[in-house]
């Protein structure tokens, strides 16, 4: 953990605000398609920053945010109608913050790779739940989602951002932060110096998932149509873990700059070559994963520093 | 007074009873040794103690309250610290950062971090790692990540110790300032249970010592009573 | 009465059947080359779709493809594991740090695989016909191809079981799962056993592909179902456990085809059921140790 200077973490801060103020001109100065553009770049952000907070540091990889933000998204196509928006959100967190706490007490006392696979699934059985459902009960196929304008949703994924950001941040700096950080270099060891593993484990992952589910609430708009296929879809497990992969999960703008480049990229192929950017994106991953362990964030890192210092303890 | 009882504690890996119906005491503001040859069970017993796994039967009790199937970190909060075989510290983390988690999260009532920070810094002082502070824990030496390691536990204000082989590995100065620290540590008041394979050690600080052989306690006494019991000869050099 | 019963239990066995095999290859990757391969399922979509392009272009029925698709899949796991995963093994710090990352590019791999197909088949539903003629046993009709689907996936268990106790290739692979560094030591070169238990692995999701593509309709996005229920086999039956895997995906076949008659379209969330169970209660397995 670095100490880091208080005039570094001013200009960190400074940055910080800099660049939400110039974000919150979008909607007034840019065109509308950079608004829904950055609206498109700020959700990949937000799904990153809160999958980093959990898998970062402990490094148990989740595989379920497109379940969380599948929850969202079908939380605001069947209650979009009946409640006001700031509600619909509140419900979309709470269902997935309560979705997560039932899978982490489930799987996050077990070995790592039972909870990566546990969550690996459980967007498809989302999927399948709530088609049951909609089959069995309600007799709807699928949703057609209450329509707001861009420039609201803007500021709402923004603001949702902003203080997923502030959490995160906090989170990090707080104890809790050092103790995950604990855990995620040796668990055993954490829980011998009074650290109760599965229960911050739990709790820092529904946390993730509550803004994941907020993110899609709000998201839910892009979509005039929902049904379980298209609100629960396995390409918004892979994005996340794409940008964290690609842009480093050491810091905060590693995430948020992956997210950015991603964001854009697919903006710019989507139409163009549509299967062939996923395609693309695959083979990114695999080979930021073979020789970028680090991210991109940790090549900079790593040139600056003109190589590392010695990693070994002496015998 | 008693602090720490074991009673019929058994535990199975397969068909292998690790730890077959050990009891033991441990009173309080002693040093206690515990011996036995490679597989005799001690890190086993210590595992079940600290709560890193859970009996197949018996019973322990710290203080009189019952400690069988706490999990590790209910045990240590409880006031029963470990340090383990091979150095468990965080490697990423600065020195003083690994302490202070001990302090914040290991204590009955917890902590602050600042309060934790400064406990952590005398302990530091106390273990002879002062200065060291600001160090990435991996890029000490091992004999200091040793340091380390109990520094942490300590910082979790336990009333019993387990400490795993702390003096293996080091020199014979490394060696005789651990010991000086061990008893130092009891000096204030800390019961202590050690594992050592270093018979000089064990000899020499604990007055009492407790003998392990393929999961079963086969001997218990003074270091006097020990070294004179023809069984415990018999384990070390009839093989 | 006997006729339903039949009917919902020799539909599971087909089922399970397939499961079964299927789930074979991932306990192999996993248990011996520690690769836990998310991707796995898209290795049978490709058997299954490269049948059907098969079948429409050459006319060739699935047993003759089988000998076109079982090498072909073969060759392609040996050929990532020896490139790939054998790379990401010899950077990683730890055993765990590599199972980690090797998952992790096999998500990569997932999404490079689908969209392959994607390009090469789009994403339409397609099906080819084969065997289709109803068998009756016991007075409950059921379609040939089912039931050739069924002998295969049990004969190909059952050779590759034998193939492992028997030969010395497969003894060199079981001595791998159970400790790799003993298993170097005594000659048996480790590179070469992981990369073919891998291609391994690969054959048999392949051939489970051509088998479901004999009887169900297919499309490039059916592999992930299978890898969620064959995770599911794998944890209820055991990590690296051949037997298990059998026991497990004929279980879950059974359970499946139970539930689909109470309430269809639950199915998944049965096994999910199950899989919370075994996790709960013994999470190495029926047959882990």
């Amino acid at each position: 953990m670095n100490p880091g200077t208080t005039r570094k973490s001013l200009i960190s801060w400074g940055l910080a605000i800099l660049i939400v103020v110039l974000l919150g001109l979008v909607p007034l100065y840019g065109s509308p398609y950079t608004m829904i553009l950055t609206t498109s770049i700020i959700m990949y952000a937000a799904l990153t920053v809160s999958w980093v907070m959990f898998s970062g540091p402990t490094g148990n990889v989740s595989l379920a945010p497109a379940a969380f933000m599948g929850m969202g998204i079908y939380t605001a196509a069947s209650l979009g109608k009946f409640l006001p928006l700031p509600l619909v959100i509140l419900v979309g967190a709470a269902g997935s913050f309560c979705l997560a706490l039932l899978v982490g007490a489930l799987t996050l006392r077990l070995k790592g790779l039972y909870f990566s696979i546990f969550t690996f699934g459980l967007v498809l059985l989302m999927r399948q739940l709530v088609l049951w459902y909609e089959v069995r009960f309600t007799h709807t196929r699928g949703r057609f989602v209450v329509v707001i304008d861009n420039t609201t949703i803007f500021y709402v994924m923004l603001a949702i951002f902003v203080v997923l950001l502030i959490t995160a941040h906090r989170l990090r700096r707080s104890k809790y932060g050092a103790a995950l950080d604990a855990i995620g270099e040796d668990e055993e060891a954490a829980a011998h110096t009074g650290i109760n593993v599965t229960a911050l484990k739990t709790i820092t992952f529904s946390l993730s998932a509550l803004f994941m589910g907020a993110t899609g609430s709000i998201m839910a708009t892009k979509w005039t149509y929902i049904d379980p296929y298209i609100a629960f879809d396995p390409f918004f497990s892979f994005m996340p873990v794409l940008m964290a992969v690609f842009g480093g999960m050491g810091t905060f703008y590693g995430p948020i700059i992956g997210a950015a480049v991603f964001g854009l990229l697919e903006e710019l192929l989507l139409t163009q070559f549509p299967f062939y950017y996923m395609l693309m994106f695959g083979i990114i991953l695999v080979v930021a994963i073979t020789y970028l362990p680090d991210g991109l964030i940790g090549l900079v890192t790593k040139w600056k520093k003109g190589g590392r210092a010695a990693n070994n303890a002496s015998p | 007074m008693r602090v720490l009882e074991g009673k019929k504690l058994t535990k199975f890996f397969g068909g292998l009873a690790a730890v077959s119906e050990v009891d033991f005491n441990v009173d309080q503001g002693e040093i206690v040794g515990l011996i036995g040859p490679n597989g005799a069970g001690k890190t086993t017993l210590f595992n079940l103690i600290s709560g890193a796994i859970v009996p197949d039967s018996g019973v322990l009790e710290f203080k009189g309250q019952k400690l069988t199937g706490l999990p590790a970190h209910r045990v240590c909060r409880a006031g029963v610290a470990r340090t383990f075989q091979s150095v468990r510290i965080f490697p990423n983390m600065s020195v003083l950062a690994n302490v202070s988690l001990g302090a914040v999260f290991g204590t009955k009532s917890g902590m602050s971090s600042a309060v934790a920070a400064t406990a952590g810094e005398e302990l530091l002082d106390f273990v002879g790692l002062a200065g060291a502070s600001a160090t990435r824990a991996g890029d000490l030496t091992l004999a200091h990540q040793k340091r380390l390691e109990v520094a942490r536990a300590l910082a979790t204000q336990p009333e019993v110790l387990l400490l795993d082989e702390l003096i293996a590995g080091l020199n014979a100065t490394e060696a005789s300032e651990v010991m000086d620290l061990i008893t130092r540590i009891r000096d204030r008041g800390i019961t202590i249970l050690m594992i050592e394979h270093v018979m000089k050690a064990i000899m020499s600080i604990c007055a009492r010592i407790i003998v392990l052989h393929h999961g079963e306690k086969i001997a218990e006494g003074t270091p006097a009573e020990i070294t004179s019991n023809e069984t415990v000869i018999m384990i070390y050099l009839g093989k | 009465m006997i006729v339903a019963i039949l009917d919902v239990v020799v539909a599971g066995l087909l089922l399970g059947g397939i499961y079964a095999l299927i789930s074979v290859g991932l306990s192999l990757q996993y248990g011996v080359a520690r690769v836990f391969n998310v991707a796995h399922g898209e290795f049978m979509m490709l058997g299954a779709l490269s049948t059907w392009s098969l079948n429409q272009a050459l006319g060739l029925n699935p047993i003759i493809a089988m000998a076109v698709c079982g090498p072909v899949a073969f060759v392609i796991g040996y050929v990532l594991h020896r490139t790939l995963f054998k790379r990401l093994r010899r950077i990683s710090a730890s055993i765990g740090a590599f199972e980690g990352s090797s998952m992790l590019a096999s998500f990569g791999l997932l999404f490079i695989i689908q969209n392959v197909a994607n390009i090469v088949w789009n994403t339409q539903t397609k099906a080819y016909t084969f065997m289709t003629y109803p068998v009756s046993i016991f007075g409950a009709l059921f379609a040939a191809n089912r039931l050739v689907t069924l002998a295969f996936a049990v004969a190909f268990g059952v050779v590759f079981y034998l193939f492992l106790v028997q030969t010395r290739l497969g003894k060199a692979i079981r001595a791998a799962a159970q400790d790799p560094k003993t298993a170097a030591l005594m000659g048996v070169n480790i590179n070469q056993v992981l990369a073919l238990c891998f291609g391994f692995g690969a054959l048999m999701a392949g051939l489970g592909g051509l088998l479901v593509s004999m009887s169900y309709p297919m499309q490039t996005t059916m592999g992930l179902e299978y890898t969620i229920i064959t995770i599911i086999v794998v944890a209820l039956g055991g990590m690296g456990s051949i037997p298990g895997s059998f026991i497990g995906g004929f279980s879950l076949g059974l359970i499946g085809s139970i539930v689909t008659k109470i309430e269809p379209g639950l199915s998944l969330a049965a096994y999910y059921l199950l899989f919370m169970l075994v996790l709960w209660i013994k999470p190495t397995g029926i047959m882990g140790k």
